[in-house]
């Protein structure tokens, strides 16, 4: 089904019309009321009305995750906060996390971006959602839940955790869509089983599933083992939060990107030009009609490329391959996002240590499993053991209080940390090798 | 009154301990008791040995992380209750223990424990005050 027929079927130059129409105004807005952007334009020479046709947002400055960070929390807000409706943030270390802000309207068109979503997956009104995307600051819960009211679906708001009890309710309720991170479904999954509850005989229809990388292979375990069709959805919470494209159950081949609200380019990470059509390169978001924080090419670090054929399912709107990596270390760690560079603040912070650190990231079973790896020097070392061992648990508390994942944290020897041409190796994903 | 100790992080994988004693045995350096605490990720090694500075220097330039530790060696009776009466006048001054090995001396007739005391110079006092005999740091290492 077609949420909205009007905005995802139209044809494709007068999509382009639209997403110009909506450029010209957004750059009137943030040259007008947001101090960085009206000074980024001004070093550039750009004044609003030189936006004459689309190909010009190649003119326009990028933004990136940093700028959010210098500008912490509200300063690239672009109306009063009194008109701000809601706040969400990603994880960070204190003062370092990015903060986006929402008007009424914000709001209200992000619900109608994520129930278009569910109708993508197969989803309709009368449906029942588990929810299981954590709610809070994060955008994946109140994100989708919103969707789903708008949708006319009956959401279940379980949030993450709790896991057995979250198989019984499944059971119990007899929800029919189920939304999370893709190795949480597989974990919910062998969870039931535990408990004798087997998914594919409950009335589980539809998976939505986001917020980490995943390939084809895991799709197709999800598909059987929990007897529904598993659907990718994607978003980042500094452009709004999930939705901002989704794959179409009827192809599932790239995921559609809702262009009459984001204008999507691809980049060239190193040089920052515009690839060619169907090239892979770094996936940059400007958002055309957000007022809390509206982001001109706002630099993703996610690799993709567009496809705008059109798709057998009728919609017209550029579709993104599924995200196949990224341009910088970026780590997602069940479903949270972990930067090197904050685990060594963590460290550093930590009375005595010096930043040799390795991080091994491995998945055991279906959930991702981070250990840190610091080498003990004379400052930190102690003949008794319950003193390194407090400085291990210290370590990970740290961690989990200002990242807000669980990582294992082991001392080793100095020279432990294997380095190549003097460099240490500060990452070891295994999950790939593992798939 | 006080020994040095040479305590040494270990990652707890096979060949750790044997880089320990080459490091040693190639810098001439004799190993007068020592002891191990365990953990299921890593180790510290605690020796006294016949030349603390050359033992450190030689172990540091191999790769090791190592330390100084100030404990105490006593001489104990070799016989039944010889520990017990020092380790109750500890308890009674209300001294901590944190760790403490044994190695019995070659002449046979007293037993040396190497004792880690949370509070080391009122442990040294009470021992002297309780007539108890201790084994200064240069004759142990020449033991």
């Amino acid at each position: 089904m077609i949420f909205d027929v009007e905005n995802e079927t139209m044809p494709r130059e007068e999509l382009k019309q639209l997403q110009l129409r909506r450029l010209q105004d957004l750059v009137a807005r943030v040259y007008e009321n947001v101090p960085f952007y009206r000074k980024k334009l001004d070093e550039r020479g750009v004044k609003p009305e030189h936006i004459q046709q689309l190909s010009d947002v190649s003119l326009l400055p990028f933004t990136e995750k940093q700028d959010l960070r210098n500008h912490y929390p509200f300063g690239l807000f672009a109306v009063s906060r009194e008109n701000i409706v809601r706040i969400h943030s990603s994880s960070g270390t204190t003062g370092k996390a990015t903060v986006v802000g929402y008007t009424r309207r914000d709001i209200k068109n992000w619900g109608q971006m994520v129930a278009r979503c569910l109708a993508a997956a197969g989803a309709h009104g009368g449906d029942f959602v588990h929810n299981a995307y954590g709610y809070g600051l994060f955008t994946g819960g109140l994100g989708v839940h919103y969707g789903a009211e708008e949708l006319g679906a009956t959401v279940i708001p379980i949030s993450g955790g709790g896991t057995r009890r979250q198989a019984m309710l499944l059971r119990d309720f007899g929800a029919t869509v189920l939304t999370c991170t893709p190795s949480y479904a597989l974990h919910l999954c062998e969870a039931a089983k535990e408990m004798g509850i087997d998914i594919r005989e409950l009335p589980l229809r539809i998976g939505i599933f986001g917020a980490e990388p995943w390939t084809d292979s895991m799709r197709t375990e999800i598909e059987n083992k929990l007897g529904i069709t598993a659907i990718d959805i994607y978003g980042l919470s500094e452009i709004m939060g999930p939705g901002v494209a989704i794959e179409c159950a009827k192809v599932k081949k790239g995921l559609h990107i809702q262009e009459d609200h984001f204008l999507a380019e691809i980049i060239d990470p190193d040089t920052g030009d515009q690839m060619k059509p169907g090239e892979v390169g770094e996936l940059v978001f400007t958002t055309l009609t957000k007022e809390g924080i509206p982001l001109l090419r706002y630099r993703t670090r996610d690799l993709s490329r567009l496809n705008t054929a059109p798709c057998r399912c009728g919609r017209t709107t550029a579709r993104m391959e599924r995200v196949t990596g990224r341009s910088d270390d970026m780590l997602i760690i069940r479903g949270v996002n972990v930067f090197p560079s904050q685990i060594e603040t963590i460290l550093l912070e930590t009375e005595g240590l010096t930043p040799h650190y390795q991080l091994i990231v491995t998945r055991a079973g279906n959930l991702d499993n981070m250990e840190v790896r610091v080498e003990v020097d004379e400052n930190v070392f102690s003949d008794q053991v319950k003193n390194l061992q407090r400085l291990e648990s210290k370590i990970e508390k740290n961690i989990k209080e200002f990242l807000g994942v669980t990582a294992k944290c082991k001392l080793v020897e100095p020279k432990g940390i294997e380095r190549s041409e003097g460099k240490a190796k500060r990452i070891i994903d295994m999950r790939k090798e593992q798939a | 009154m006080k020994v040095d100790q040479l305590s040494i992080f270990l990652e707890n994988r096979a060949g750790r301990l044997a880089e320990v004693t080459r490091i040693l045995a190639e810098s001439g350096v004799n190993i007068r008791a020592l002891s191990l605490a365990d953990t299921s990720d890593f180790g510290i090694l605690r020796l006294i040995v016949s030349d603390f500075d050359k033992a450190k220097e030689n172990l540091k330039a191999g790769g090791f992380t190592v330390g100084r530790t100030t404990v105490v060696a006593v001489e104990v009776p070799d016989k039944p209750g010889g520990l017990h009466s020092i380790l109750d006048m500890l308890r009674n001054a209300k001294i901590n223990v944190e760790y403490m090995y044994a190695f019995v001396n070659q002449s046979g007739a007293h037993a040396i424990i190497i004792f880690r005391f949370d509070r080391t110079d009122q442990a040294i006092e009470l021992l002297q005050q309780n007539k108890i005999d201790i084994v200064p740091g240069e004759r142990l290492y020449k033991m």
